[in-house]
């Protein structure tokens, strides 16, 4: 019989090769067996700090946390504007007002004759809490985990490595232990100050739990457990099993907001227990990386190296995907689901890409079922319509990627430093300079240009969708824009120079000098890519003849600058955290100053009559008469001009045909339970979109061995050479 | 030889002092421990108090380097250069500011380094002796001329272009394997294949064009002409001699960053997502971590050393003439 030769062996192995290119695809980063699976592919750029709920506070910490810890309220999904719901919780609470005796004041007391405000919370029952061997008992009842030996520490490195699991219900209890836990002394949670502010007690429990833990850790640095359900905080109690009650200082309806985030969710206290345990903190088994949560999804997997997983909590309790939204919302499909039990995803799977370019290719492979529009992609995935609308390009269109764009609840301004005697100052020249130099940068340019778009020019601190935010002409700043042809259009660069001109500033120049007047303008914005942006700054200064001198520098050493008002003009941003004009009108609240107060008005800003309006505003609720209070407080902003009000960002968000139920919300997290995507049709599409180019290789290899018949011809002539 | 390497072990630690005094002022130099509480802190509502409860927490609040205000030794050991760098000697790295454990962090992180760094080591040495030894063989001829003008292409290109390319090329038009990304066992492999490769190309300009100048050195001196006039055939005398003689400098070279392929490539592991110990430092200078930084710096200081006491010995190895004293 004839052996097949070398030549019938690699004929098959080609053939092989090209079929098993056919039926799968190569580049596929995720098991095959996972190819139909209900899972959301999705990627993080950065490894988060904590997802402790009393410290987390930036948004890639809140991707994973909000989807696990459930406070008592929530962002209605589709709702605009933003509305609280209940998540936890039966209802969304009314305050009950006390005066300072402790006599019950009605609902419309002045804000000014309220010395108590008192919220209580009812939390539903039946509510459990993902298995997790912090609540692990034995027979008797008995902790199983509470108790462990640095022996019962060998081999376990991440929770699922703990045999068994355990639940129990939520409890009033638990979120009350967690408002206490703001106060650990080793927590640094970021509002804590906010909240002495306002919870009755706060600041001295604080203390009170500093000495404690003093006295319990003896120097050490870990395996400490602070019991602090033994420590009684006065102003929140538990009333019983579903109700606890907290009680503030004054009047502050934003409360309800805060209560929306992760630092109010519950924390039972067997994990703090069992996080706390000697040895755990060696092996980073702390509650920093291991959140334990009663949310739609619990965490899995913690990589923050290389992956993050989230899986369907089995124990979450019923929620329906709402049946109302915006008028809008039913013809896009996102009232289809209404009713339907969520979440709809039963695993989300974040891996760490850290690079945008491999993150963007990903997600054109089909591997990534969402992302954000790249800047270097940007050209090749949107396209500017006739009536300067945005919507894919073809290219995406051809894959079925659809967009989303929503305007963000933040913004990006330049600020003037008021306590500077050129820029600053409330005098009117200082105002008129201030106002020539908003006209003369032009906003629309800079977001045309280097954000392609994406953002929208501020009229003033508002965003859109916050409460006192107009649109339309009644909206516009009136000292940078007039109102032509149903739009806002910046005032010309002649009426800016006028203005410079009463300034004092003739053609930008200073007088006391003869030469052109310099500013300062400090930036943390380094690096080559920022450089064509500072450019086109000092020309847009230039355009008034003012010499802009650009101080480049680190965060840390701007920030310094800022808070030590070194500065002239500075650009900085705020991303509001929660949506009331509150949030972001405080910003330029006089007490509030940078320099002397370490508050967060950047621009030491201090208007006798704005902070007066402020103070009147800040604890009011939205009412047509708080309403007229902002309007005011605005007009004087607006005269002022402490801010160059710069830009509101839009996000844009690209998502495949497969996925469903998108739409942007600003102020919710926890929106992957709303989710829903089709995976077989993801399949179907990945498929066709891998299939594996083999033929190059094959020819590389082809050209290898023929350019390799010259050599070996050479070689053999030299060796018959040599032999000659 | 063994009274070489210790008096080499005690010669360093006075450079790992000097190290780690010189990580720590350029440190300090640049982050005052008020910045690195802001940083890990987070940008909004940062209080003083914060700030301070922050410093005594992490033990930042002593002075930096001399603490006048205490007596005898306390001025020397009550500072925050003493508390952070006597227990690197001990090789208790302790936690990052962020409160995790750092031996740990390593010991986890370093095995997706080693899972790069060594195959392209191993077949990138293999790879490049290769193609340095063709070139030499063909010396002279078109085809040498041709591979060196290629080798001063290939190392005048980007690291970056390598990645971005060889991902487009392979990844995106191809499709063979996935862009980015690590997974855990068997499953690794389909993610290591591009990373290596990328490495492997991306290295072979710089290091053929410097192995081909070690064989052309060889290849003319004496002995080798010898070999030939005994009747050997080109190819035997290339690996039977010139090989042998060539590997010298060439083993000293490399053996010196084997300890160093524990820490990695940072532009790979980056752009494959890989996570290694590469981006670990690099990611802990983004956030201001100063425990992760000196203990890197730390590591990288002693296996660089490691990495020259093993060339010397090296040297003892492959060349019989030199004897260390």
């Amino acid at each position: 019989m004839k052996r097949p030769g070398a030549t019938r062996y690699a004929l098959l192995a080609i053939s092989l090769i090209f079929s098993a290119g056919a039926a799968a695809s190569w580049n596929n980063p995720y098991p095959a067996a996972e190819a139909k699976s209900n899972i959301l592919y999705s990627a993080f750029r950065e490894r988060p700090k904590t997802f402790d709920p009393a410290r987390a506070y930036s948004s890639n910490e809140y991707l994973f946390i909000a989807q696990i810890y459930e406070p008592p309220f929530q962002y209605h999904y589709l709702k605009r504007p933003y509305a609280l719901t209940p998540l936890t919780a039966v209802s969304v609470p009314t305050p009950v007002y006390f005066d300072k005796h402790g006599r019950r004041l009605p609902h419309n007391t002045p804000a000014a004759a309220i010395a108590y405000s008192v919220y209580e919370i009812h939390i539903r029952p039946g509510i459990y809490y993902q298995p997790h061997p912090a609540f692990a008992r034995d027979a008797d009842g008995r902790y199983l985990y509470h108790a462990l030996s640095t022996h019962d520490l060998a081999g376990i490195y991440a929770i699922g490595d703990f045999p068994r699991t355990g639940t129990r219900e939520l409890a009033a209890a638990d979120y009350v232990y967690q408002i206490k836990r703001l106060a650990h002394p080793k927590l640094h949670s970021p509002i804590l100050s906010v909240m002495n502010e306002y919870i009755v007690g706060l600041r001295d429990y604080a203390d009170t739990l500093k000495k404690e833990y003093e006295k319990i850790a003896g120097g050490r640095d870990t395996g400490v457990f602070l019991n602090l359900a033994k420590f009684p905080l006065a102003g929140v109690e538990e009333v019983d099993r579903y109700t606890y009650r907290v009680k503030l200082h004054g009047k502050y309806p934003q409360l309800l907001y805060w209560m929306a985030m992760p630092f109010f969710a519950p924390m039972p206290p067997e994990a703090d227990r069992f996080f706390s345990q000697p040895g755990m903190a060696e092996k980073n088994l702390t509650l920093d990386w291991f959140p334990v949560g009663s949310g739609a999804y619990m965490l899995t997997v913690n990589n923050p190296n290389r992956q993050m997983v989230l899986e369907r909590n089995p124990n979450y309790h019923e929620e329906l995907y709402p049946a109302e939204g915006e008028p809008e919302d039913g013809a896009a499909g996102l009232l289809d689901d209404a009713g339907k039990p969520m979440p709809f995803i039963d695993k989300v799977v974040f891996s760490l890409d850290k690079e945008s370019i491999p993150r963007w290719n990903k997600f054109l492979q089909g591997y990534y079922d969402r992302s954000a529009v790249l800047t270097e992609g940007f050209d090749q995935a949107i396209r500017f319509t006739g009536e300067g609308d945005t919507e894919v390009s073809d290219t995406m269109k051809q894959k079925g990627i659809n967009l989303r764009t929503s305007v963000a609840a933040s913004t990006y301004y330049l600020g003037f430093n008021m306590l500077d005697p050129v820029v600053g100052g409330n005098t009117e020249r200082g105002r008129k300079l201030r106002q020539a130099i908003s006209i003369a940068i032009d906003f629309e340019e800079q977001i045309s240009i280097f954000e392609n778009g994406r953002g929208i020019a501020a009229q003033g601190p508002l965003a859109p969708g916050i409460f006192g935010y107009r649109e339309g002409q009644a909206g516009i700043n009136p000292y940078v824009y007039d109102w032509v042809d149903g739009k806002p259009r910046r005032k010309p660069l002649e009426y800016a120079r006028q203005l410079l001109v009463e300034a004092g500033y003739r053609g930008g120049v200073d007088p006391a000098s003869g030469k052109p007047l310099s500013i300062n303008y400090e930036t943390p914005a380094i690096g080559p890519e920022r450089k064509a942006q500072l450019d086109w700054m000092l020309k847009q200064f230039s355009k008034l003849g003012i010499q802009l001198v650009v101080r480049a520098t680190d965060y840390n050493r701007f920030q310094e600058k800022i808070r030590k008002g070194d500065a002239q003009i500075y650009d900085w941003g705020w991303n509001a955290d929660y949506p009331d004009p509150e949030n972001f009108l405080f910003l330029l609240y006089g007490p509030n100053k940078k320099v002397g107060h370490d508050g967060e008005n950047a621009s030491n800003y201090d208007n006798p009559e704005f902070n007066r309006l402020f103070e009147r505003m800040k604890n009011m609720e939205n009412t047509p008469e708080r309403a007229e209070i902002i309007h005011r407080m605005l007009e004087i902003a607006r005269r002022d001009s402490p801010w160059i009000w710069g830009m509101h960002p839009k996000n844009f968000l690209l998502e495949h045909s497969w996925m469903y139920n998108a739409k942007l919300n600003q102020m919710a997290n926890n929106t992957l339970k709303y989710s829903r995507l089709d995976p077989d049709k993801r399949a179907e599409r990945r498929v066709a979109w891998n299939r594996p180019v083999v033929w190059p290789i094959v020819a590389v290899l082809g050209v290898l061995v023929v350019g390799a018949v010259p050599a070996v011809v050479t070689y053999r002539r030299r060796e018959r050479e040599g032999a000659v | 030889m063994i009274g070489y390497i210790i008096r080499r072990l005690l010669y360093a630690i006075p450079i790992l002092i000097g190290v780690n005094l010189l990580t720590f002022t350029l440190f300090f130099f640049v982050n005052s421990p008020d910045d690195m509480a802001r940083i890990h802190l987070g940008g909004k509502r940062v209080t003083p108090e914060a700030i301070v409860k922050w410093k005594d927490d992490h033990g930042y609040n002593k002075p930096l380097l001399y603490n006048s205000g205490r007596p005898g030794t306390g001025k020397i050991t009550d500072t925050i250069f003493y508390r952070y760098s006597v227990r690197l000697f001990v090789f208790d790295f302790g936690s990052s500011d962020q409160g995790r454990d750092i031996r740990n962090d390593i010991s986890q992180r370093m095995w997706p380094s080693l899972a790069i760094a060594l195959p392209v080591f191993l077949v990138g040495i293999l790879v490049h002796i290769t193609f340095a030894m063709l070139l030499a063989f063909f010396r002279g001829s078109y085809l040498d001329t041709s591979g060196v003008v290629l080798c001063v292409i290939m190392m005048s290109i980007s690291s970056l272009f390598y990645v971005i390319g060889g991902q487009y090329l392979i990844s995106m038009l191809l499709r063979l394997v996935p862009i980015s990304g690590y997974d855990l066992g068997f499953e690794a492999v389909k993610f290591l294949i591009l990373p290596i490769i990328v490495g492997v190309v991306g290295g072979i300009g710089a290091s053929t064009r410097l192995y081909r100048t070690f064989f052309l050195e060889e290849i003319n001196k004496d002995y080798v002409r010898t070999a030939r006039a005994k009747g050997l055939s080109e190819l035997r005398v290339l690996f039977r001699h010139v090989l042998k003689n060539a590997m010298i400098p060439i083993l000293t070279g490399v053996v010196v960053v084997i300890p160093l392929l524990f820490t990695g490539s940072l532009i790979l592991e980056s752009f494959f997502a890989i996570p290694g110990l590469g981006s670990y430092t690099i990611d802990a200078i983004h956030s201001q971590d100063f425990a992760i930084v000196r203990a890197m710096v730390f590591l990288g200081s002693v296996l660089y050393i490691t990495g020259l006491i093993l060339t010397d010995i090296t040297y003892t190895l492959v060349d019989p003439r030199v004897r260390l004293e």
